[in-house]
C-alpha cells in the first residue's frame, strides 16, 4: 500500500504528549430515537495529542466529537472534559464549551458580521474581554491565518478556503485547551484545502490538543499521534499512523483504507 | 490517429482575449415600444385596449378633480359655483369641506389652543424613532428613544407632571432589580422578580405616590379626555403605539413557540393561533364591552388604552409568524456556531439570530405595520373617531355638508396612503442597506 506522504516538513519539536487527562470518555451511549449512534465508547485523551478520526459516513464519528461539546446529548456513560462531567447542568456545559474549540464542514460564520467582529463576539461577550483587546487577540490570529487584510469583509466576500480560516480563528481567539475539528475541509475546492491544512498543522505544532474528523490522510500521517476508526458507532481500531496504514488489523479497516486511498 | 490529426487536436493558447463591450444597437424606445407593446396582434390588441380604458377613465374624472371648488362653506354653495362656471350638468369636487374641516380630519376634537401638543409629540417621534431607523442620525439621541412614549402620553393627554416621572421610575426600577439580580440568580428568576416588584408598584404605590406629590408639589398640563380625540390623532397614536409595542411582543411569542419548555411553548400557540383566528373587530368589541365586565366597578380604564392593547396583541399575531418564518430560514449551524463558541441562549438570539431572522422578516413585517395601521379605522365600531368614517360621518351630520362623500375618502385615503408608502420605501431602503452589509 502507497503511504500517503503530505508535502510540508512538519516541526515536532513543540508536540508532547503529557500525562494529564484532556478528555475522558467512559463507557458512553447515544441513541437518536430507536437508532444506536455509539455504542460504548471508551476513550481517553492526553493532552497535547492529536488525534484523526476516520470511518465510513455514518460511522457516528462526527456525532462522537460533537457530543465532547454538548452539541449532542449522550444517554448514557461518561464525558469528563477539563475535568468538568457534562450533564444537563447548563453552567459546566457553558464552561467545557469555553474550553473547546469547534471547527465545522460548513464554516458556520456569521453573514451578518464582519470577520473582525465575527472573532470578536465571543471573547467580548462570554469572556468579557475589553473591545480592544478583543480586536487585538483577533489580529494576532487573522494573522497567524494569514488574512490580516480581510478583517473588514463579510464572510460571503471570502473564499471557502479563507472563510474556514476564519473560522479556525474564531474559535482561536477563546484561547481553548481544545480544538476539534468536524470534516474542516470537506466542503473545499481541491485547491483550498492545503491552506487550510496547513493552518491545522501550525496548530498542532504548537501542541494544541486536536480532536480531527477527517478523510485526509496525508494530514494524518504527518500530524496524528493516533488514528481511530469507528464504524457502526463503535471504535473499531486504534493504532499510531504507522502501524495504522501499514499494518491495519481489522478488516474493515483494510477494506476503508483501500477504498479511500484509491488504489 | 494520425500524427497530423493529434496536433491539430493539441491545442495552445498563445495570446488571452482581452474584454470586450457587448454589441450596441440594442436598446432605444422605438425597439422598446416594438418589444413590449406591440410584439403581435394579441398584444398590439390589449395595448390599444388599455389605452382607451385609461382615457376613458381620465375623461371620467379629470372634469371633476379640475372643477374643484376650495372656497364655499356648504356642498350646496360648491354646486351652485360649479354649475355657474361649467354649466348646467358639470362635476366637480367640492374640497371645501377640507379646507373647512381639515383640522377635524387631522386632531379630532381636540382642543384647538392645545393643537401644539400632538404637534410637538409628532415631530418628537422622529427624534425618537431616527436612532434606530437611520445610521446617519446621532447616536447620542438614543437616550431620548426610552424616555419618549412616556413623555408622549403625558403631551397628549396632560395631567399631573408626576405621572410619566413615576410610570417612567416603575420602569426604571424593575430594571434595576433585573440587573443587580441576574448575575447572581439568574435570568428568569431576576426577571420574574423585577417584573413582580414593578406590577406591585404599579398596583398599589404608583396611584397615591403621584397624588401626594402632587398635593405637595403641583405641575403639569391641562387634562384631555380620550373621547376628544379622533381623526389622524387616533390613528397615529393606535398605529404607533400598536407597532412600538408589536414587534418586541412578535418577537418573545415566536421565541416562545420555538421553546423546548412546554408551558412557555404552549401558551405562546394557544396565544397566537387565538388572536390569528378571531376576527380583530371581535377584539375590538372585547375591548369596549366586555372588559367592563370583568374589572372591578368604578376602574377607569381608558378606552384608547384598551384598543391599543388589541390591535397590539392583534399585530404581535401576526408578526410573530412572520419572523417565525425568518427563525426557520436560519441554517442550524448558526445556533450550533453559537453554542460552540459557549453564548448562552439569550446572547444567541440577541447577536445571532434575531438580527438574521429579522432581517428575513423584513418585509413581512413591514406589511403587518401598515395593515394595522390601516386596520386602526376598525375603531369606529367601538365609537371612536376614526378618520375614515367617524369624522365624515360627524361632518355629514351637519347639515351644510350633508350628501359629501368622496372628497373625505380621497383625502384620508391620500394621507394614508402617503404615510404608508412612506413605510413601505424605508423597509425597502433598510433591506438594500443590509443586503450591502452582507454582499
Amino acid at each position: 500500500m502507497t503511504e500517503p506522504q503530505f508535502e510540508r516538513q512538519v516541526d515536532r519539536s513543540h508536540m508532547q504528549v503529557s500525562d494529564e487527562v484532556a478528555i475522558q470518555i467512559e463507557n458512553m451511549n447515544k441513541w437518536y430515537g430507536q437508532f444506536h449512534v455509539l455504542r460504548d465508547i471508551d476513550l481517553t485523551v492526553q493532552r497535547g495529542e492529536r488525534i484523526v478520526i476516520a470511518g465510513p459516513s455514518g460511522s457516528g464519528k462526527s456525532t462522537l466529537i460533537r457530543c465532547i461539546n454538548r452539541l449532542e446529548e449522550h444517554q448514557a456513560g461518561k464525558i469528563i472534559v477539563d475535568g468538568i462531567e457534562l450533564t444537563n447542568d447548563l453552567k459546566n456545559i457553558d464552561k467545557v464549551r469555553r474550553e473547546v474549540g469547534m471547527v465545522f464542514q460548513h464554516f458556520n460564520l456569521f453573514p451578518h458580521l464582519t470577520i473582525l467582529e465575527n472573532l470578536t463576539l465571543a471573547p467580548i461577550w462570554v469572556r468579557k474581554t475589553p473591545k480592544k483587546e478583543a480586536e487585538a487577540t483577533a489580529m494576532h490570529y487573522l494573522e497567524k491565518v494569514k488574512i490580516p487584510e480581510q478583517a473588514d469583509k463579510y464572510p460571503g466576500q471570502l473564499s471557502g478556503g479563507q472563510q474556514q480560516r476564519v473560522a479556525i480563528a474564531r474559535s482561536l481567539c477563546m484561547k481553548p485547551r481544545i480544538m476539534l475539528f468536524d470534516e474542516p475541509t470537506s466542503a473545499l475546492d481541491p485547491e483550498m484545502i492545503k491552506e487550510v491544512l496547513d493552518t491545522m498543522i501550525e496548530l498542532a505544532e504548537e501542541g494544541m490538543t486536536m480532536l480531527c474528523v477527517t478523510h485526509e490522510m496525508g494530514f494524518a500521517q504527518a500530524v496524528a499521534n493516533r488514528v481511530i476508526f469507528m464504524a457502526d458507532g463503535q471504535i473499531v481500531e486504534q493504532n499510531n499512523p504507522h502501524d495504522f496504514f501499514n499494518n491495519p488489523k481489522s478488516e474493515r479497516t483494510q477494506q476503508f483504507l483501500s477504498q479511500i486511498l484509491g488504489h | 490517429m494520425s500524427d497530423t490529426q493529434a496536433h491539430s487536436v493539441a491545442y495552445v493558447r498563445d495570446t488571452m482575449l482581452p474584454q470586450q463591450p457587448a454589441p450596441a444597437g440594442q436598446s432605444g424606445a422605438v425597439q422598446w415600444l416594438r418589444e413590449n407593446l406591440f410584439s403581435g396582434w394579441l398584444n398590439t390588441l390589449l395595448t390599444l385596449l388599455g389605452v382607451a380604458l385609461i382615457y376613458t377613465l381620465v375623461m371620467h374624472f379629470l372634469p371633476w378633480f379640475l372643477h374643484g371648488v376650495w372656497d364655499a362653506n356648504s356642498i350646496k354653495e360648491c354646486r351652485t359655483i360649479i354649475t355657474d362656471r361649467y354649466g348646467e350638468g358639470a362635476t366637480g369636487a367640492c374640497w371645501a369641506v377640507i379646507r373647512e374641516r381639515w383640522h377635524q380630519f387631522i386632531f379630532g376634537f381636540y382642543p384647538p389652543e392645545l393643537y401644539w401638543r400632538p404637534i410637538l409629540t409628532f415631530l418628537l417621534l422622529f427624534v425618537a424613532v431616527g436612532p434606530l431607523l437611520f445610521t446617519w442620525v446621532p447616536r447620542v439621541l438614543a437616550w431620548f428613544t426610552p424616555v419618549y412614549p412616556f413623555l408622549a402620553v403625558w403631551l397628549l393627554w396632560g395631567g399631573s407632571g408626576w405621572t410619566p416621572l413615576m410610570i417612567f421610575a416603575g420602569f426604571v426600577l424593575g430594571a434595576a432589580i433585573l440587573l443587580v439580580l441576574s448575575p447572581r440568580l439568574g435570568s428568569i428568576m431576576a426577571f420574574s422578580i423585577g417584573a413582580f416588584v414593578a406590577i406591585l408598584y404599579f398596583l398599589f404605590v404608583v396611584g397615591p405616590l403621584i397624588d401626594g406629590l402632587q398635593a405637595i408639589l403641583p405641575w403639569g398640563l391641562e387634562s384631555v379626555d380620550s373621547a376628544k380625540f379622533g381623526g389622524f390623532l387616533l390613528a397615529i397614536t393606535l398605529g404607533v403605539g400598536g407597532i412600538m409595542m408589536s414587534l418586541p411582543l412578535g418577537i418573545v411569542l415566536a421565541l416562545g413557540r420555538q421553546s423546548d419548555m412546554p408551558l412557555v411553548k404552549g401558551f405562546s400557540v394557544v396565544f397566537i393561533e387565538f388572536i390569528r383566528g378571531v376576527p380583530l373587530i371581535t377584539l375590538l368589541f372585547v375591548a369596549s364591552l366586555l372588559l367592563n365586565y370583568f374589572l372591578p366597578p368604578g376602574t377607569n380604564f381608558d378606552i384608547i388604552l384598551r384598543v391599543m392593547i388589541l390591535v397590539t396583541f392583534f399585530a404581535a399575531a401576526y408578526i410573530a409568524e412572520v419572523i417565525r418564518g425568518g427563525l426557520a430560514a436560519l441554517p442550524r449551524g448558526q445556533y450550533e456556531a453559537a453554542d460552540a463558541l459557549g453564548l448562552d441562549y439569550w446572547k444567541a438570539q440577541r447577536l445571532i439570530i434575531l438580527p438574521q431572522a429579522l432581517k428575513i422578516s423584513i418585509p413581512g413585517i413591514v406589511s403587518t405595520f401598515i395593515g394595522m395601521f390601516k386596520d386602526t379605522t376598525l375603531v369606529v365600531f367601538v365609537g371612536l373617531f376614526d378618520p375614515l368614517k367617524g369624522i365624515p360621518d360627524f361632518i355629514r351630520a351637519d347639515f351644510n355638508w350633508k350628501g359629501i362623500y368622496w372628497e373625505p375618502f380621497i383625502f384620508v385615503g391620500a394621507i394614508f396612503f402617503i404615510l404608508n408608502f412612506a413605510m413601505s420605501r424605508y423597509s425597502m431602503s433598510l433591506e438594500r442597506r443590509l443586503q450591502r452589509d452582507n454582499h
